[in-house]
């Protein structure tokens, strides 16, 4: 996407140069900001790492041809925007100077299609706001993808603008549109998937290096203590709220039996009957799920409440045992 | 050739032919940068019908070329890298704009043959332009012209820095792809499934470089500051070689040259 210096005219050439000595300045800024002396040798020598790994022919699976890396999601990714920016614009001006990859007064344009979306937009539109939550593989692999693809989208589109603008193709614009976006599509995705793959390998060596990704925390989105937190408030909100929505009518049981015997309850005679009913009315804490001798509301639910936490210390209680037996098998 | 060692060639021959003693070399990287740009800005003006004007224009390279003994042959690569590029935008030209614009005899050119040729022409010129440029003159050199333009030191600094890792990361990433290449015989590029692993393996070690060359930059007494060395100073030669320059490319682009010289010819 190097541009050439016959494709523009001074006028074109200027004004890129101008927007782009202006986010130039602004990085500069930035980065003296913040003050960290370290990050000007490691820039330098990213800025060739980058030059050098655009050099490495990586094969496109299906078809004959081959990717290369995508520096400015790259640089973006590992160094910040501010400083990937200038890395970005010394690893243009040596190509211009050492390879004839673009030319000195195209500069300015090359510049601005391909560092400034890359690192601009990429870094704080797309990767930043996708890592703030934390990184994970599928995170890095669709800020790269996305990133790669609109950058290089929008850096296209501005390839096409300063061609027009400068007057030098006949071609019309809507077909040069066509003739540059779908291929600049297909090229993103390519360089998207090798800098994910890149990317994804720095996360698994060496996380700490990656810019913009918030801190992991120790414990996992699913961490024990949090889960139980969750179920705790789910089960009083179940037992102590949803209960009092519980239905008037006799359960399943209750129901068959009232059809077959004409009664939901048995009538049982006897003296061993009368004497369990009395032990079980004695101990029983909440009769029929409700404080004794009430028949409130508040009655219900709190008996709600509490039967959950009773079967939820039951079960805990169930597992320790369940724990504690398999652990002394296991030392038989 | 790989395409690394073609680029570990290509630098270190450029490096070379920008070290060498010439007079071209010794003139300030100031006056050069100027003299470069303003070529460059000035081919790219002419209007893409005015192919006349635009071929005198070929007296700059022409002249640098033979008087500064500098090779062509090595140029003609990079013409080669740039030349698609533009032909690609410029051969639409005569599908889309037909109207006859000049007559050579009895034969009648388009627009869009001529605008094609103008565009070729202003790549091939502005091409060399940059080419004379760095074959006479160090990336240290041209950093130096940077900063004499009031160019940030922290910019500066740290395209000297890339300059300066170029070759050895390029020389690693080389080692890198043959011994891959040797374990992967008869197959063309790196394969996707260690696509992360062999470029992040490069990404770690240049990080790593990085923190050695922090360390022993620190070791030297580096906070954050650079100091250049001499001042190169501006000599009566290189004035003279700017303004020459100067006024010829206002000359000749503002100036009916090439018709004046026909008129005295043609008659």
């Amino acid at each position: 996407m190097h541009m050439a210096d016959a494709l523009v005219v001074p006028a074109v050439a200027a004004t890129m140069y101008a927007c782009s000595a202006a986010a130039g300045g602004y990085s500069v800024r930035r980065v003296r900001l913040e003050n960290e002396p370290k990050k000007i040798p490691v820039m330098g020598v990213m800025g060739a790492f980058v030059f050098a790994a655009q050099m490495i022919n990586f094969t496109i699976p299906g078809t004959g041809s081959s990717g290369h890396l995508c520096g400015g999601m790259l640089l973006s990714a590992l160094l910040g925007p501010y400083a990937g920016f200038l890395t970005m614009i010394g690893v243009l001006l040596i190509q211009c100077l050492l390879f004839a990859d673009g030319g000195l007064l195209a500069l300015g344009c090359n510049i601005w299609n391909m560092a400034f979306y890359g690192c601009f937009i990429g870094a704080l539109c797309i990767w930043k706001p996708m890592m703030k939550r934390g990184v994970s593989k599928g995170k890095i692999i669709g800020a790269s993808i996305l990133g790669c693809v609109i950058t290089l989208q929008l850096g296209a589109f501005s390839v096409v603008l300063e061609t027009w603008a400068s007057d030098i193709t006949e071609l019309p614009i809507r077909t040069f549109i066509a003739a540059m976006q779908p291929i600049h599509l297909a090229i993103g995705l390519v360089e998207g998937l090798i800098t994910a793959a890149v990317l994804c390998f720095v996360q698994e060596a060496r996380p700490e290096l990656l810019w913009g990704v918030a801190e992991e925390k120790k414990e996992g989105r699913f961490s024990f203590k949090h889960t139980l937190a969750v179920l705790g408030v789910l089960t009083v909100l179940i037992g102590g709220g949803l209960s009092l929505f519980a239905s008037a009518n006799p359960d399943g049981l209750e129901w068959s039996m009232e059809k077959v015997a004409g009664t939901a309850e048995l009538e049982a005679s006897g003296s061993v009957y009368e004497k369990a009913a009395g032990i079980q009315e004695a101990t029983a804490l909440l009769p029929d799920y409700g404080f004794k001798n009430s028949g409130s509301m508040a009655g219900t639910s709190f008996s709600g409440i509490v039967g959950a936490l009773v079967v939820v210390f039951v079960c805990v209680g169930c597992c320790y045992l369940f724990k504690f037996f398999k652990k002394n098998r296991k030392h038989e | 050739m790989s395409k690394i060692n073609q680029a570990i060639y290509e630098i270190r021959s450029l490096d070379t032919l920008a070290n060498e003693n010439r007079w071209v070399n010794r003139l300030h990287p100031l006056v050069k940068l100027w003299v470069t740009i303003l070529y460059i800005g000035i081919t790219v003006s002419f209007p893409k019908y005015n192919l006349s004007g635009l071929l005198v224009m070929a007296v700059y390279p022409v002249i640098l070329f033979v008087v500064g003994e500098i090779s062509f042959k090595d140029s003609v690569r990079r013409l080669w890298l740039v030349l698609p590029l533009v032909c690609v935008v410029g051969i639409f030209n005569p599908l889309f704009d037909k109207d006859t614009v000049a007559y050579f005899g009895s034969l009648a050119v388009s627009g869009g043959v001529i605008s094609m040729i103008t565009l070729m022409l202003k790549g091939i010129f502005t091409v060399l332009a940059g080419y004379l440029l760095i074959a006479s003159t160090t990336i240290e050199k041209i950093c130096y012209a940077l900063r004499l333009l009031h160019l940030p030191k922290l910019f500066v600094t740290q395209i000297l820095l890339i300059y300066r890792y170029l070759s050895v990361l390029l020389a690693e990433a080389n080692r890198m792809t043959q011994a891959y290449a040797l374990r992967a015989p008869g197959q063309k590029g790196v394969h996707f499934k260690v696509w992360g692993s062999l470029a992040g393996q490069l990404l770690l070690r240049s990080m790593d470089r990085a923190e050695e060359l922090y360390e022993s930059m620190c070791l030297r007494g580096y906070q954050g500051e650079f100091y250049y060395g001499s001042r190169i100073k501006l000599r009566a030669a290189d004035m003279g070689y700017l303004s020459a320059w100067t006024a010829a490319f206002l000359v000749l682009r503002f100036f009916p040259v090439i018709d004046v010289i026909g008129r005295i010819f043609v008659g």
